[in-house]
């Protein structure tokens, strides 16, 4: 290593304070700069941190942005989900892989290009897609591919890679993507006009306790899917003791088939931050992070332009609009590639410069959360009702909906429709209704909250979106009756043994040996005590656990096996004679009669 | 042999039972279909997958008993090593082998080695597993009165418990 590159990195530490708490920031600038964190870089690093060299090499490896080996300037990850594998991305990959002449998870010989597989990146509703760097790509056909090539051997700068400009806020300069908004059906909640500073203004007459009863009287609840009472999670953290209290808004939109939060930061972004100040000023604190994840950095300038905007405007900063002794503002924290950081303990591990592990609850981030104080977390979705809430009131919000799930839900629909995009539909809207606004001519299966939720058949498609029957953080997934069922779900088996963190063990051998079982009936290989295999498996994976993300893995098996289960029946046969259908004898001795020479 | 550890239950056990094929009244072929085929060691030659069938459909319950019998144990130690590695070490290179001719056996009448050592329910369906190295005398006791008096074999935590 030479000095000027030793140089650049201590003046990278150093400019986040050489605070280990910053890893992250420095992490990434690190990889930008240099294309890679190993060997002597992760000393300086550690030394300049005052951070163990493991804890260093630890979040370096964790994270998918972050490579432990060199990578080209230029790095093109090609989205693999499900989705844009329905739209041919295997064509695109082997029109990138031929043109580039190198294979996925290689670097070109002039180490100017890098090409890999990244799993969803939020774009299903324009699929295939992929990440040049930062810059989406959306829609590519094999000519793109070979257009960007062309175009980035040719020396070309990869932001100014030919594309027309989305709609919207798409088409801001800060932005400058390809990426559409779809937003087929807006509604009264999230997408209706907005006046920044119109929901605070209510908020801080009131006292935080009224703020946190407003919630609770419009009966809002989390729209991540588990749907916590949100008046309820900040009444807790209210009342926690703590030198400082933190709002942590989770746009780590991760979830396989899920954009609708795409669209919120790219089109209501000062609805958000309204929320979070709304949400500060209920539980007392100071200080707002916006996880974002990583394949979302190319909205990063925008929204700091908003946060610009709004520090100018006086709704962040020092006595927020007047309001003396409620200072707040909010930074953006950048992911690094990790579905796993979406559960809300391991995103508070990442934004403390840590691997994106879940942390042990209790206690709950409301008690001890960010740098052990109490913490907030909330969706985006979530705290864009909030605001909204504030703004127009408790009983206008908590008309729309259901007794027990009020308001309204976006969802992000794709797959096997007409009119992929973001959905604003009030709660107990039925799946039918759904799939008819997004001409779905042929549905003969739906994944209802992506891969951790439910695969629902058609003789349900009549239930309805709501926490109380199909609970949803948003995804909805169509598959017609040409799609291989069983090999969706093991694409999503396969999703979650790649983003399984590994700390416990159900969850980190379980995915696999559930993967193993559903590979063998996928064959014809399969008994019928297979099924009860999976069964039994299944739920002691979601039973023992230690995350949501081994607690809800199993589904697509478990859920397909509910709702499809004729699928698996056509494929198993009891065994006949003594040996298991899996044993093959003579494969078993093809070494020993090859070195004994016999036939 | 573990079976032996129940000591003298031995001896109430027979006033359950008759032994069939068995090494301990040296009967080597069964005689007739049997209630409970009880398999130690792991799967590790065509042999060891004939004896598997053998069992599997002269017996209506099979039980394999230990570690080697429920996951291969000690001997799949050499399921990370190439067979033919594995025997050039035995017969050929190792360090007190004299074999000047260099030769594996390879007489057709020796049973051929399988690639690996499998647990013998991945030959054959296996309907209990008693684990441990080996396992402790009072649950193959426990296991075999319940079965042999029709009741369900729920073991106690303490004999399933290994540390």
């Amino acid at each position: 290593m030479n000095k000027a590159t030793k140089a650049a990195v201590t003046e990278i530490c150093s400019q986040y304070g050489n605070d280990r708490g910053n890893m992250m920031d420095i992490l990434r600038a690190v990889q930008e700069r240099l294309g890679g964190i190993y060997g002597e870089t992760i000393d300086i690093i550690a030394e300049s941190v005052s951070a163990p060299r493991v804890e260093v090499e630890s979040t370096a490896s964790f994270y998918s942005f972050l490579s432990g080996k060199p990578t080209g300037e230029v790095v093109i990850r090609l989205c693999n989900d499900v989705i844009d594998k329905m739209y041919r991305v295997d064509r695109v990959a082997a029109a990138f892989s031929e043109e580039l002449g190198i294979g996925f998870g290689e670097t070109t010989a002039d180490g100017k290009i890098t090409l890999e597989w990244t799993p969803c990146i939020g774009m299903c509703d324009q699929a295939p897609a992929a990440l040049v760097n930062d810059e989406v790509m959306t829609r590519l056909s094999t000519d793109h591919a070979r257009d960007i090539v062309a175009s980035l051997k040719s020396g070309r700068e990869y932001y100014k890679l030919p594309h027309e400009l989305g709609d919207g806020n798409n088409a801001h300069k800060l932005v400058h993507s390809m990426v559409v908004n779809h937003i087929r059906r807006p509604g009264a909640v999230i997408f209706a006009d907005f006046q920044p500073g119109a929901g605070l203004a209510n908020a801080l007459g009131m006292t935080p306790v009224e703020v946190i009863r407003c919630m609770k009287i419009a009966r809002l609840r989390g729209r991540g899917g588990a749907g916590f009472p949100t008046g309820l999670k900040w009444e807790f953290t209210h009342t926690a003791d703590g030198e400082r209290k933190f709002v942590i808004c989770n746009a780590d939109e991760g979830e396989p088939g899920t954009f609708k939060d795409r669209v919120i930061l790219t089109e209501r972004a000062d609805l958000l931050f309204e929320g979070m100040t709304i949400a500060g000023y209920a539980v007392g604190s100071d200080a707002g992070v916006l996880y974002l994840r990583g394949e979302y950095t190319y909205l990063r300038r925008h929204l700091e332009r908003i946060l610009g905007e709004r520090r100018e405007a006086g709704l962040l900063g020092e006595n927020v609009r007047g309001k003396k002794g409620f200072d707040f503002d909010i930074r953006i924290q950048m992911g690094a590639g990790a579905y796993i950081c979406g559960e809300e303990t391991a995103l508070i591990s990442s934004c403390e410069g840590l691997r994106g592990d879940p942390k042990n609850r209790p206690p709950f981030p409301a008690q001890k959360g960010f740098l052990g104080e109490p913490t907030v977390v909330n969706n985006v979705e979530t705290l864009c009702c909030a605001a909204r809430i504030m703004e127009k009131g408790a009983a206008w919000f908590s008309q729309f909906g259901t007794k027990g799930s009020a308001g309204t839900k976006l969802l992000s629909v794709c797959g096997d429709c007409d009119r992929p995009g973001v959905y604003e539909v009030n709660f107990g809207t039925k799946l039918s209704e759904v799939l008819e606004m997004a001409e779905a001519a042929d549905p003969a299966a739906v994944q209802v909250s992506g891969p951790s939720g439910e695969m629902v058949a058609p003789g349900d498609f009549d239930r309805a979106i709501s926490f109380d029957d199909l609970a949803t953080g948003g995804s909805i997934m169509v598959f017609n009756s040409k799609r291989d069922l069983l090999g969706i779900v093991a694409e999503f088996m396969d999703f979650f043994i790649d983003e399984s963190c590994g700390y416990c063990t159900p969850c980190r051998v379980g995915n696999v040996l559930l993967k193993e079982r559903l590979d063998k009936i996928r064959s014809g290989q399969g008994c019928p005590e297979d099924l009860d295999y999976l069964q039994a498996l299944g739920e002691t994976v979601k039973t023992a656990s230690r995350c949501g993300l081994g607690q809800t893995s199993p589904n697509p098996i478990l859920t397909t096996l509910a709702n499809f289960r004729q699928l698996y029946e056509a494929l198993v046969k009891p065994a006949t004679g003594e040996l298991l259908a899996t044993f093959d004898l003579e494969s078993a001795l093809s070494e020993a009669k090859a070195i004994a020479q016999h036939d | 042999m573990s079976l032996l550890d129940i000591d003298d239950r031995l001896l109430k056990l027979v006033e359950l039972i008759d032994f069939d094929k068995s090494p301990i009244d040296d009967i080597k072929s069964f005689s007739g279909p049997v209630d409970i085929g009880l398999i130690e060691g792991g799967c590790s030659n065509e042999e060891n997958v004939h004896v598997l069938q053998e069992f599997r459909k002269h017996c209506k319950i099979l039980i394999s008993i230990g570690d080697c019998a429920t996951m291969g144990g000690i001997p799949a130690m050499r399921n990370n090593i190439p067979l033919k590695e594995c025997l050039d070490e035995a017969y050929i290179n190792g360090p007190s082998v004299h074999n000047p001719g260099g030769l594996t056996p390879n007489d057709p009448d020796i049973p051929l080695l399988l690639n690996k050592v499998f647990p013998v329910h991945e030959v054959v369906k296996i309907d209990y597993h008693l684990p441990g190295c080996p396992p402790p005398a009072d649950a193959i006791w426990e296991a075999l009165v319940a079965l042999l008096t029709d009741k369900p074999v729920t073991l106690p935590y303490e004999l399933l418990k290994y540390d």
